[in-house]
């Protein structure tokens, strides 16, 4: 198991490498030259020219640039923002809890409703049940997420008036964050309704988000059970007098879960892609919603930065994945 | 009375339309204690019917008999829940390939345990002392260490074992074992024989074993069931059933055994393969591949006849005095 | 006894008419088929069939409704935008910048996605290594994200966001294409046409190329849904087509304020990106099942 976990974690540092090169390069690769791509039309004087030159770094030559660079992120320094002057990883580190709380709830909900859909849906086979889960959880992966997003809003706010638009709580109620995750700091601080105030603004978004990997995640997981089912050792669980519920939620699920499990892991990826367009429709101050609007300040380091973190995100979940992957499959953990 | 007692078991499979018969009108009795050996090639209908001993055939799969009996209960009138209140406890069944027969992803202990708890109960240290001492039973070596051990870690053999273990963990009167030896090495066949034999012995349970190999079942049978395209074709005693034959698909059997064409050059075959789901013929299912075939064969099917326990279906059974071919 | 006629010796059915057969069987991938087939259809006529210009103003019948609504009007069958721009004329027309943009980064994508794959599985050493670490970075970061990353880079607008799609969905195309070419490579066909001489670009090109092309089609019909998904993501978000383009995403993005009073505003430009991806996913599964050997009985 030792060797499993130091294989990966190694296979990982020349992606990790490659990632702050493409985060170095970003800001080399846009045509004409950063600055001048900053002022716009308007024009700069010299004296700020120079000044975002050098706070840029690009008045160096580039192999230094790119181990100053380096140098920096090793000591915690991404960089500050163009437009805020607040250092990258403190507005990462402040935005970041709302995002994960977003995506974490997406992720219940995607997993609370995918599993027992995709499990339902392979034990009754070519049911009305079956072509029901297929043909929804096919639409929701066609599904345009921003889109999916208005509807929702459309429907349950504007029409039924049941939830908020926007916002993590409403703004009636004014406590400390200590951990940033709005739900846990509601239920700190005591307030009467903050929880459920919290909970209202989340389930949209959520909703929105989940959508995707929860069509993913129903679809894997009939596919792995229809395979899982056929197996001998169902065979001989049956024949153990087991009941039926036992030998599809624990001798064929257990086997079912590892490639969904693989699965759940790639969905970090869609969970951020969908986290920019979900935070930018409601409104949600997530790393998404932050880097969406860098983009069109052209605050370069912020995007330099949020580029990084994210895939470091991605990088880190996936190894963590591959790792527990080891845990539930115990033909990994003893042949490393 | 019997422990199995079946009566014109049938099996099919696929639409009514045009259905697959696997087993067609089987009678067959295992007493007590007693050793059966079923025997035909593959596509006769042993596995399955096996199966539907054990209530395993799913839908689309169709099981009816006019009597269905084990241990003086009707299956056929049991409900689901109270049918699997008797798997493992009354009748257990172990598997061709071992290595795919258990979970991957249990124990050995996890896997035994569990059948411990659904039929016998107990608090976990008493069924992982009674786990342990199953694993001695089966002759598994290095028990106590094994039982921590995961299915991939052990051979084939000791898969088997672990089987076995798991079937006899309950005291089954009826033991199935479908080609329990198929799978494994040609070393471990004849222990795996030995320990399913002793255990039988042992615990007087009758064991019903399901193989292609003649041979296995000269070792160990008391009793045999010739089966082909899911019909009983022949059954009777040992050895008589070996030295005079009377069913001209149970003599071709025989003298496809390699033991049985010392000195030739060639190994006797049967011509043909078992007939499928369109290419059941009429009368004696047998006749395409049989040399004594007469015209009779071609459109009358044979009836099963004789006292029970030596019965044979065939218009011109053998007498034991034609020129051995 | 009844026996079904035994098959006389006859051709063996080609391999199109053999994956039409396998296709047509499964009703969700034809419908995909036809939608397609449709979209193709109007994309090509767009300036005959549409009935207004897709940028023409009709400042006088802003936020008109759908036809059957009441204040609806035969002249704008789905209703008509904030400045009066006719809805359906504007999706027809956007069919046509939707199919454009997946043509163009599958082909670029899938072009450069064979060369490298080829280039990593028939080189392998340093080569298949940066070639492979290359698309791992790529692959850690998240589709969208890394398409706004190359649009921060190049700017955006329509082209931009073709080119930032087309380099996202590259890593698929590696990937699969190496994986192929090392199948492909073990087998004895291409040792008898090495032994027969074949140089190496002959080998990639004329030998080892057609054999991968089952999965390769798969993944290009798949990429287009992609492609027409995240395009009209970048749209939205205002970093791909850009105004007034009747680009489906930036036609949802100029909706957002009439959320409240015009729902037809918001609600046609998505379900054509909804159809459109939903059919070509439709048809990539239908066409994964039916190629797949492994399915065949």
């Amino acid at each position: 198991m030792l060797a499993y976990v130091a294989k990966r974690v190694g296979m990982v540092i020349p992606t990790f490498i490659g990632i702050t090169l493409l985060a170095f390069s970003l800001i080399h690769m846009i045509p004409g030259n950063a600055v001048e791509a900053l002022s716009g039309e308007r024009g700069m004087s010299p004296e700020r020219y120079q000044q975002l030159s050098h706070q840029l770094g690009l008045d160096r030559p580039l192999r230094t640039q790119y181990f100053d660079y380096v140098g920096h992120l090793l000591h915690g320094d991404f960089g500050r923002s163009i437009n805020t002057h607040d250092g990258v990883l403190q507005e990462f580190l402040t935005l970041f809890p709302a995002t994960v709380e977003l995506a974490l709830c997406a992720l219940a909900l995607a997993l609370l409703l995918g599993l027992p859909a995709g499990m339902l849906a392979a034990v009754k086979r070519n049911s009305v049940l079956d072509y029901s889960v297929m043909g929804v959880s096919l639409t929701g992966y066609s599904m345009p997420i921003f889109w999916w997003a208005l509807l929702l809003i459309q429907l349950f706010s504007v029409t039924l008036g049941w939830t908020p638009v926007s916002g993590r709580i409403d703004i009636a109620f004014d406590f400390p964050a200590p951990t940033g995750f709005m739900l846990i700091d509601a239920w700190m601080s005591g307030e009467d309704g903050a929880v459920a105030s919290a909970l209202w603004h989340l389930i949209l978004p959520a909703i929105a988000l989940g959508t995707i990997p929860l069509a993913v995640i129903a679809r894997m997981t009939r596919s792995a059970m229809l395979e899982v089912l056929r197996e001998d050792y169902v065979r001989t669980a049956r024949a153990k007098g087991l009941s039926w519920f036992s030998v599809v939620c624990v001798h064929a699920l257990r086997n079912a879960l590892i490639p969904v499990i693989t699965v759940i892991g790639l969905q970090v990826g869609t969970l951020l892609t969908g986290a920019i367009l979900t935070e930018t429709i409601f409104s949600w101050p997530g790393i998404g919603k932050w880097l969406v609007e860098a983009i069109h300040r052209r605050d370069y380091p912020v995007v330099q930065g949020g580029i990084l973190m994210s895939a470091t995100i991605v990088i880190v979940v996936n190894l963590a994945v591959d790792l527990l992957y080891g845990v539930v499959n115990p033909r990994i953990r003893h042949n490393s | 009375m019997a422990l199995l007692d079946i009566k014109q078991l049938s099996i099919g499979f696929g639409r009514p339309g045009a259905p697959l018969i696997a087993v067609d009108g089987l009678d067959l009795s295992i007493e007590e204690g007693e050793v059966v050996g079923v025997v035909g090639e593959s596509g006769s209908g042993k596995s399955v019917t096996s199966l539907a001993i054990m209530g395993l055939i799913d839908a689309p799969g169709r099981v009816s008999a006019q009597r269905m009996e084990l241990a003086g209960r009707d299956l056929l009138a049991l409900s689901p829940r109270e049918r699997r209140a008797m798997l493992g406890r009354d009748v257990a069944m172990i598997f061709q390939d071992p290595m795919s027969s258990l979970n991957p992803c249990f124990t050995v202990a996890y896997q035994l345990m569990e059948t411990l708890r659904i039929h016998v109960g107990g608090n976990a240290r008493a069924r992982r002392l009674l786990a342990l001492d199953l694993l001695r039973q089966v002759d598994m070596p290095d028990p106590a260490r094994r039982l921590d051990a995961y299915p991939h870690q052990l051979s084939g053999g000791m898969c088997q074992r672990v089987m076995v273990a798991m079937a006899i963990a309950c005291n089954p009167r009826l033991l199935i074992a479908d080609e329990p030896t198929t799978a494994l090495d040609v070393t471990i066949q004849a222990q795996m024989l030995d320990l399913l034999l002793e255990l039988q012995r042992q615990r007087g349970m009758a064991l019903m074993l399901i193989t292609h190999d003649l041979g296995v079942v000269a070792q160990i049978a008391s009793r045999v069931v010739v089966m082909y395209a899911g019909q009983v074709v022949e059954t009777g005693a040992l050895p008589r059933i070996f030295k005079t034959p009377r069913h001209p698909y149970t003599q071709a059997l025989l003298a496809a055994l390699p033991e049985n064409n010392l000195g030739r050059k060639r190994l006797q075959t049967i011509p043909g393969v078992v007939p499928g789901q369109y290419d059941r013929p009429a009368g004696c299912l047998l006749h395409p591949r049989c040399a004594r075939a007469a015209p009779r064969c071609v459109s009358e099917r044979p009836a099963l006849e004789g006292r029970p326990g030596s019965q044979v279906r065939c218009h011109f059974p053998l007498t034991g005095e034609e020129p051995r071919a | 006894m009844n026996r079904p006629a035994a098959p006389g010796p006859q051709a063996a059915p080609s391999p199109l008419v053999e994956l039409w057969h396998y296709f047509s069987r499964n009703r969700g991938a034809v419908f995909g088929l036809f939608t397609v087939l449709l979209l193709f259809f109007l994309a090509l006529f767009a300036d005959w069939i549409a009935p207004h210009s897709a940028i023409e103003q009709y400042r006088q019948s802003a936020l008109a409704p759908p036809a059957w609504q009441d204040g609806g009007s035969r002249q704008f069958l789905l209703g008509t935008d904030a400045v009066g721009r006719d809805i359906l004329s504007r999706l027809i027309h956007g069919a046509r910048l939707s199919l454009f943009i997946g043509l163009v980064s599958v082909s670029l994508s899938l072009s450069l996605g064979i060369v490298l794959g080829l280039l990593a599985g028939f080189l392998r050493g340093w080569v298949e290594f940066a070639i492979m670490r290359l698309m791992d970075i790529m692959l850690a970061l998240p589709s969208l994200l890394l398409a706004i990353a190359v649009v921060a880079i190049l700017g955006p607008g329509l082209i931009n966001a073709m080119y930032a799609i087309a380099v996202v969905m590259l890593p698929h195309y590696v990937r699969l294409m190496r994986a192929s070419v090392i199948t492909e490579l073990s087998k004895d066909y291409v040792a008898a046409s090495r032994i027969a001489g074949a140089g190496t670009l002959r080998l990639m090109f004329d030998t080892v190329l057609p054999n991968c092309t089952a999965p390769l089609i798969v993944q290009a019909t798949l990429g287009f849904s992609s492609a027409i998904l995240d395009a009209a993501a970048l749209g939205f978000l205002g970093l791909g087509a850009q105004p007034p383009t009747p680009e489906w995403g930036s036609m949802l993005a100029s909706a957002l304020e009439f959320i409240m009073s015009a729902w037809w505003v918001v609600t046609f430009p998505g379900l054509a990106i909804l159809i459109s991806v939903l059919a070509f996913n439709l048809m990539g599964d239908g066409l994964r099942d039916a190629l797949d050997p492994k399915l065949k009985s």
